[in-house]
């Protein structure tokens, strides 16, 4: 699958899920998506997710139909959604996790 | 119902009224020290159906001898050999009667009394055989998925679990209860945040209060340990928190109504979708850690009478189980393409639009269906029997929080 696709799960979800590395531009939508295409505005790496919409600070990040979180800030639709700007409701330890390999930063090796 | 759930096949006739889809010989040591005798009674008797579980400890945990008893009482077992070295606390005599009590032939030695190594192996590979013999008088007697249970976890997560792995494993839950069948999901660690989701399927306000219970144990333990079931792994592959993660765990549970809640051992009462629940209960000695292995997972449902446990994998996995044949199922297709040999269900059409999710959960119970007729899983094939029974607390092995 080469060409920009991501899947949305449930219709009232405001990210989708990239299936490949995206670049920005257009991206098709499979699943359960309200439209057959969006576009993005930066890259976006294979398994993570993208706007679908502007998403205001404090608003829950919606997937499967419901909140896993909420934007820490606020999020242009098209624009790559993970813990730079967005966190857990529960898991205060993960906002504090390397955005790219999710290591933890809060432990000290010395 | 659609075609494949209107399927039968013949299983085996249990004395208690279970149906099993195996017909296998169980080797159960009760010590460490007994392992390597029962391991060899098992290899030298060179056949499919003889199978290997036991108990390291020397010092008994009621938690893993309700274990042991619940395989015993398995419906895919038909028979059983008790092997002990002689000192251990563990009483294979004991397991070897509750065997005979369901009807099934049930022998027991201690290996110190055999007199040895050699002369104990001999004397348990000469009973396993005389056993398979008499195996091949268990009535058949036709099966449905009315009467199958099946048990789901996932290990090895990546983001098409949650997309597509897990999803058809929830589609086809939710045809195998319209059926009459059982399902049983795990992992309620992997639930974190989704309280109200599993309450609001309660079946009644007793199993809402034991739901309830069970999540707040569950996220209790998470927070003293600062730990949640995510890993760095999980986030650099796309997973932003512990909720995402857990929702793409719990859509294995499909949608139907939960029957209530199985502490490890424990048989559902009767059919529809319940919840194992293998969190450790509070204890002095603290001992039992949630999720050891994938293989404790399996061996967890096999415990509450699974015939057949899916695992579903992103990244991939080659275990299998020694009494329930094992399914594996990944909703990533590189991951089947490149671990062919293992793999047992590609989900990852749904991913590429080649499939709609119910022709894959469709195609998923005609698997089942194959499988409980008799042919080989993947991992049953290539020889995998993996079991694995720890040391842990659990207050009763009853799942009732309240007396019936």
């Amino acid at each position: 699958m080469s060409e920009n696709t991501a899947f949305v799960i449930d219709r009232r979800d405001n990210v989708a899920t990239a299936l490949n590395p995206l670049e920005p531009g257009e991206v098709r939508l499979l699943g359960d998506a309200a439209a057959s295409f969006t576009v993005i505005s930066e890259p976006i790496p294979k398994g993570h997710k993208l706007a679908l919409r502007d998403i205001p600070a404090g608003e829950g990040i919606i997937k499967y139909g419901i909140p896993i979180g909420h934007a820490t800030r606020a999020i242009a639709g098209g624009s790559w959604v993970h813990l730079h700007v967005m966190a857990s409701n529960y898991d205060e330890r993960s906002s504090h996790l390397d955005i790219n390999t999710g290591a933890p930063k809060d432990t000290r090796y010395e | 119902m659609s075609d494949a759930m209107t399927r039968a096949w013949l299983g085996y006739a249990r004395k208690n009224g279970k149906k099993g889809i195996r017909n296998r010989v169980l080797v159960v040591y009760t010590v460490k020290c007994a392992e390597h005798v029962a391991r060899q009674i098992v290899a030298e008797a060179r056949d499919g159906d003889v199978e290997l579980v036991g108990f390291d400890g020397c010092t008994d945990n009621q938690y893993a001898v309700n274990q042991l008893i619940s395989l015993i009482r398995h419906p895919n077992v038909g028979a059983v050999l008790a092997v002990g070295l002689g000192c251990e606390y563990t009483q294979p005599e004991w397991l070897a009667k509750i065997a005979a009590d369901e009807g099934k032939p049930a022998d027991w030695f201690f290996i110190q009394d055999a007199g040895g190594t050699a002369k104990a192996i001999s004397r348990g590979v000469a009973w396993v055989r005389d056993a398979l013999e008499a195996l091949q008088q268990v009535p058949r007697v036709e099966m449905t998925f009315a009467d199958l249970v099946i048990g789901a976890e996932c290990g090895g997560s990546d983001y098409t679990s949650g997309l597509a792995g897990n999803i058809v494993v929830g589609r086809f839950f939710d045809r195998l209860v319209d059926a009459g069948g059982t399902a049983i999901f795990e992992e309620i660690v992997e639930a974190v945040g989704l309280d109200w989701f599993l309450t609001s399927r309660a079946v009644d306000v007793r199993v809402k209060a034991e739901l309830q219970h069970t999540y707040d144990k569950a996220l209790d333990y998470c927070r003293h340990a600062r730990q949640y079931s995510i890993s760095p792994g999980n986030f650099a592959g796309g997973l932003s928190t512990i909720e995402e993660k857990s929702m793409g765990a719990v859509v294995k549970s499909g949608t139907r109504p939960i029957q209530g809640v199985l502490k490890v051992s424990a048989f559902p009462s009767r059919p529809g979708l319940w919840l194992l629940d293998s969190t450790p209960d509070p204890y002095f000695m603290d001992f039992g850690i949630t999720n050891p292995s994938d293989n404790e997972g399996l061996t967890d449902l096999t415990a509450s009478g699974a015939h057949i446990v899916f695992l579903v994998t992103g990244r991939g996995n080659v275990v299998g189980n020694a009494i329930a044949p094992c399914v594996k199922i990944t909703g990533n297709a590189e991951t089947y393409a490149r671990m062919i040999d293992d793999m047992d269900f590609n989900a990852g059409t749904t991913l590429e639009g080649a499939e709609t999710m119910d022709a894959c959960a469709e195609r998923l119970a005609d698997m089942v269906a194959d499988i409980a007729e008799g042919a080989p899983s993947k991992s049953e094939a290539l020889g995998h029997r993996e079991f694995h029974i720890i040391y842990k607390y659990q207050d009763k092995a009853g799942c009732r929080m309240e007396e019936e």
